[in-house]
């Protein structure tokens, strides 16, 4: 393989001298490094949104809501429709023979964030008694699980960690009635930790409200959906849309997640372009300071092919680096961060989630970071191969 | 001045060099411009916007909704010009992935709150004679192609009607200019009146009082006076100016201010490594020229003052290059912002910029041009 | 004639690293204006050093360098700059023209120091390239002329701003032959016509058969003998 010899040969020597060419070098490292931190910084926004908002999903749940509403708050169920729905084939049940699920109501509630005293509208869950059996997940990691019929609520514990007036022995009012805060809890990291729960036929009879807006349940099986929302559609006195507990959660993250991704890759292909231009730039006058070397091996015999893989594997080489810093940066600085923000949407209220730098977003950044040093390498690679070697030769 | 032949033919010393310097400071201005200027823009927007029209709200929370008793009792509030009220209505046209922004409301007090709002007289009497009738924002006419005397069906989730139907049927009596307000301003509006008498439930509330107030001066007497008349009653308002209702909205968002001031801050780092070392390269290249100049009789100082103009032309070009660019984008923006020009502001804390990049990536270059021994220079040491 | 350069018992010494290196050890020597005098030597002996004390570009360790009135060796950095800018033209051996101007923008720079209209400055720009015989190269960039031909632009840049003194180092070092020849009559003439004063440094005898006068240096002294030409 004479041409992997070649190539590897000139390779070797481009990377020897790279030392000398440090400080131009520096540019694409940390030029690429730029790139890539701001990219996956703000992609590991929406990562983490979508991530915390699929938590929120079970295989063997699914959600009933009225038919055409496009979340919670537009979505009306009233009492016997919920008891419909619990009673249908397809819900398991406890051993006393009673339906899981919980017919839950939303309202939304005013609090002041801690950090900046923003007000920003909290969820507030009225759930059902079997709310135990049908979230497993859900656990009263303080103080104490509220009692029906009494004006007690619980905190969610990322909630309690950013909102003021939510701490146990606090008192929340809403339009009917203020409630007291008796316990928090948790709920494996999902979007209901990020606001409150109640009793939900207390928080309807405090503000004469009688529709609840959801149903969810617990399915015998992951399988049994399908039968479970045939027989919903097919009853004449329902009018409702099923949908697994999952997907109901992704949808709802959809838009917002969505147009953070177009700011992340809109920003980042202007920072990228910039880039290019930096690693043109340096692959250049790399090759610039090089012509002498270049004219003397291509006049010696080596072939074009090796010195356009050797600019390249250069090229590479920086940004794989600066992808890798920049990777690290963002990972250092925002994993775990954790960030408050308005889902975009009155439906669900504010959402706490942390930044989460997946090793799918770094793997992202590193191709990012190696497409730019390809294409900045291209062009000097190509003019390394096409060089003149008699006027390089003398013009040094 | 007499320098600027011999300053702008050393910038091209190395075309591709310099062109690809340029061209990496140009796509960071633009990025620049963009994203200072929509933060800038939101800013402004906020500050320009309307200090004569206040929201009353249920301070628990907007959802929990007002009752339509409290209308009299605000327009006896002094100062207030007029009053209307919005009540979210929602629903779909044929589809429930076709959200309209619909609302019951009380057009003519509306279209007094809002005066920058165009709409034809006519329009406005009709409505008022056709319970069932509906005014359109012109956009989302011509969306759906809605034209005058249309019978439109909105479905709805929520509001039965009652017949006990979801589906309502409203008549298009007129349609109003939407181009003073930003895409998401309501713009499909419904007779509350109408509203009221036919739904089988969940009548008897506002979700919004909307008040234009005479005097703006007097804006925020007015609020306080109005929360002031329902305080301690089951439910309790919230009166806002539309600037603090916006910016609290924006502040629910996120800190959009640290973002962008995070993200401009990345790209001006990252890009002061490219011009310092581009910089430096050229004045490496020219030693013996810069100790020729020298010979000449420039003296040391002359030489850096080059140097640093060279390192200034080059940035300060670009970036305005840049941020050009990036003013013409924005009225791209337009559907979403509103009217939206690049702010002045931002123009100016570019040129800042430019300048401070040129100063910093031209410094040490040019301080290097002004300690070169002429001897040694032109011995090749 | 008038004596125009003095230097009276001239040392120069370099610190290289750790070492100090002395070029000259007392120097003394007089030019006279409108003399045409070429400094020899072999390499290391001191000549180019030399040059560039007279030329203001460097100064002593010690001794005195007197050029017209000016003790130069006393004058700060900033003060040789502007005397150099007034009183010295250089022609350099690689000719040292700045790639990026056109010929006649590179003649015009020594003038960018003055006060000059930018109708003056052209005016003599033209002046001094056609005493040169390259007024119809004036567009023309360096890398687009001959060896010859540069180094003439480089001698028109080095008389436009009428300088006291012209000071060449190796200036046909680069040439061949014949353009060595074009050069040298060039200089010459400069002298004769002109009247301008010419220190030369060379190591071609045939270049130095051009001046009036030979001084030779080894090793940072000046050799006793000295050799006079006649016109």
């Amino acid at each position: 393989m004479k041409m992997l010899r070649q190539v590897a040969a000139v390779t070797m020597m481009n990377l020897r001298s790279m030392p000398q060419r440090f400080g131009t070098s520096l540019v694409i490292v940390i030029g690429i490094g730029g790139v890539v931190a701001v990219l996956v910084s703000v992609l590991a926004m929406s990562t983490g949104m979508i991530r915390t908002l699929e938590n929120s999903g079970r295989e063997d749940r699914a959600v009933i809501l009225r038919n055409g509403s496009a979340a919670e708050n537009g979505s009306a169920i009233p009492h016997d429709s919920a008891r419909l729905i619990l009673d249908s084939p397809g819900v398991k049940r406890d051993t006393e023979g009673k339906p899981i699920g919980s017919a839950d109501t939303l309202r939304l509630l005013n609090l002041h964030r801690l950090e900046d005293d923003a007000e920003v509208a909290v969820a507030l869950r009225g759930v059902g008694p079997q709310v135990f059996k049908l979230r497993p997940e859900m656990k009263i990691v303080a103080g104490r699980m509220f009692n029906p019929a009494v004006n007690e609520i619980i905190v969610g514990k990322a909630a309690i960690k950013q909102f003021k007036g939510v701490a146990i022995g606090d008192k929340v009012t809403t339009r009917g009635a203020t409630w007291t805060v008796v316990g928090e809890f948790s709920t494996g990291g999902d979007s209901h930790e990020s606001g409150l729960m109640a009793d939900a036929e207390t928080v309807m009879s405090s503000d004469h409200r009688t529709t609840f807006q959801s149903v969810t349940v617990l399915l015998d099986s992951p399988a049994s959906f399908q039968k479970f929302k045939d027989s919903l559609t097919a009853n004449p006195a329902l009018a409702v849309d099923v949908s697994r507990e999952r997907e109901y959660y992704k949808h709802q993250s959809e838009t917002i997640s969505k147009v953070i991704s177009v700011i992340a890759y809109v920003v980042g292909g202007i920072m990228a372009v910039g880039a290019i231009f930096g690693a043109l730039n340096t692959m250049y006058s790399a090759v610039s300071a090089r012509l002498m070397e270049i004219a003397t091996l291509r006049a010696i015999g080596f072939g074009s092919t090796a010195m356009v893989v050797s600019v390249l594997v250069e090229a590479l080489l920086l940004a794989f680096i600066g992808g890798a810093i920049g990777a690290l940066l963002a990972w250092l600085f925002f994993n775990g961060h954790v960030v408050s923000s308005s889902t975009g949407g009155a439906a669900s209220g504010h959402l706490i989630f942390e930044l989460a730098v997946t090793p799918a977003l770094i793997a992202i950044g590193i191709a990012w970071a190696c497409s730019i040093g390809l294409l900045g390498g291209l062009f000097p690679a190509i003019r390394a191969a096409r060089l003149p070697v008699a006027t390089a030769l003398r013009a040094v | 001045m007499k320098y600027f032949p011999l300053i702008w033919a050393g910038l091209w010393r190395k075309r591709t060099r310099t062109i690809f310097t340029m061209l990496s400071i140009v796509v960071a201005f633009l990025l620049f411009g963009l994203l200072q200027g929509i933060n800038q823009g939101f800013n402004h927007v906020i500050r320009d916007l309307n200090v004569d029209r206040l929201y009353v709200s249920a301070k628990t929370n907007m959802t929990d909704g007002l009752p339509i008793a409290y209308a009299d009792r605000i327009k006896t509030v002094p100062g207030v010009r007029a009053l209307s009220h919005w009540t979210y209505f929602g629903g779909y046209f044929q589809d429930a992935r076709n959200p309209l922004p619909a609302f019951a409301t009380e057009p003519e007090g509306l279209f007094a709150v809002y005066r920058d709002l165009k709409i034809k007289p006519e329009y406005l009497e009709a409505m008022k004679k056709t319970r069932t009738g509906v005014l359109i924002g012109q956009s989302l006419a011509d969306k759906y192609h809605w034209k005058i005397g249309d019978r439109i069906p909105v479905g709805t989730s929520i509001w039965t009607n009652k017949q006990g139907s979801n589906t309502w049927y409203f008549d298009v009596v007129g349609t109003f200019d939407t181009s003073s307000v930003g895409a998401g301003f309501p713009s499909f509006y419904i007779n509350y009146a109408f509203f009221q008498e036919a739904t089988a439930l969940g009548g008897g509330i506002v979700h919004y009082y909307l008040v234009g107030v005479t005097d703006p001066a007097k804006a925020t007497e007015v609020a306080k006076h109005i929360d002031a008349l329902f305080a301690n009653s089951t439910n309790e308002t919230r009166t806002q100016t539309e600037s603090e209702l916006a910016q609290m909205q924006l502040k629910q968002i996120g800190d959009i201010n640290f973002i962008v001031n995070a993200i401009v801050g990345a790209v001006l780092f990252t890009l002061l490594f490219l011009t310092a070392n581009t910089m430096m390269q050229s004045v490496r290249e020219r030693t013996s020229e810069l100790a020729v100049l020298k010979t000449l009789g420039f003296s040391d100082t002359k030489v850096l003052v080059l140097v640093l103009i060279e390192a200034l032309l080059l940035c300060l070009f670009a970036a305005l290059a840049g941020l050009a660019l990036a003013g013409s984008v924005f009225p791209m923006l337009k559907p979403i912002f509103g009217h939206f020009r690049m702010p002045m502001i931002v123009v100016s804390m570019g040129a800042g910029m430019a300048l401070l990049l040129a100063l910093v990536s031209g410094l040490p270059p040019a301080w290097r041009a002004r300690q070169l021994n002429i001897v040694d220079a032109l011995a090749g040491r | 004639m008038a004596v125009l350069v003095t230097l009276r018992n001239v040392t120069k010494s370099y610190v290289r690293g750790k070492q100090k290196v002395e070029v000259l050890h007392g120097v003394d020597l007089q030019i006279e204006a409108g003399e045409f005098l070429a400094l020899m030597g072999p390499s290391g002996s001191g000549k180019t050093t030399t040059l560039n004390l007279i030329a203001g570009l460097d100064q002593p360790s010690s001794g005195e360098v007197v050029v017209g009135s000016n003790r130069i060796d006393k004058l700060s950095r900033g003060a040789l700059a502007d005397w150099r800018a007034h009183n010295i033209g250089f022609i350099f051996q690689f000719y040292n023209l700045l790639p990026v101007l056109t010929a006649e923008a590179n003649v015009e720079v020594p003038l960018l120091l003055t006060n000059l209209s930018k109708a003056q400055r052209r005016q003599r720009v033209q002046t001094a390239l056609q005493l040169v015989a390259l007024a119809d190269r004036a567009k023309h960039k360096p890398n687009e002329l001959s060896g010859g031909q540069q180094q003439r632009v480089a001698i028109a840049r080095a008389i436009v701003a009428d300088p006291t003194l012209l000071v060449c180092d190796e200036p046909t070092g680069d040439l061949d032959r014949q353009n060595a020849e074009e050069i040298m009559n060039l200089l010459k003439a400069l002298n004769r016509t002109q009247g301008k004063t010419i220190v030369m440094v060379t190591h071609d005898p045939r270049a130095a058969e051009y001046a009036s006068r030979e001084l030779h240096l080894d090793k940072g002294k000046l050799a006793n003998e000295e050799v006079r030409h006649v016109a």
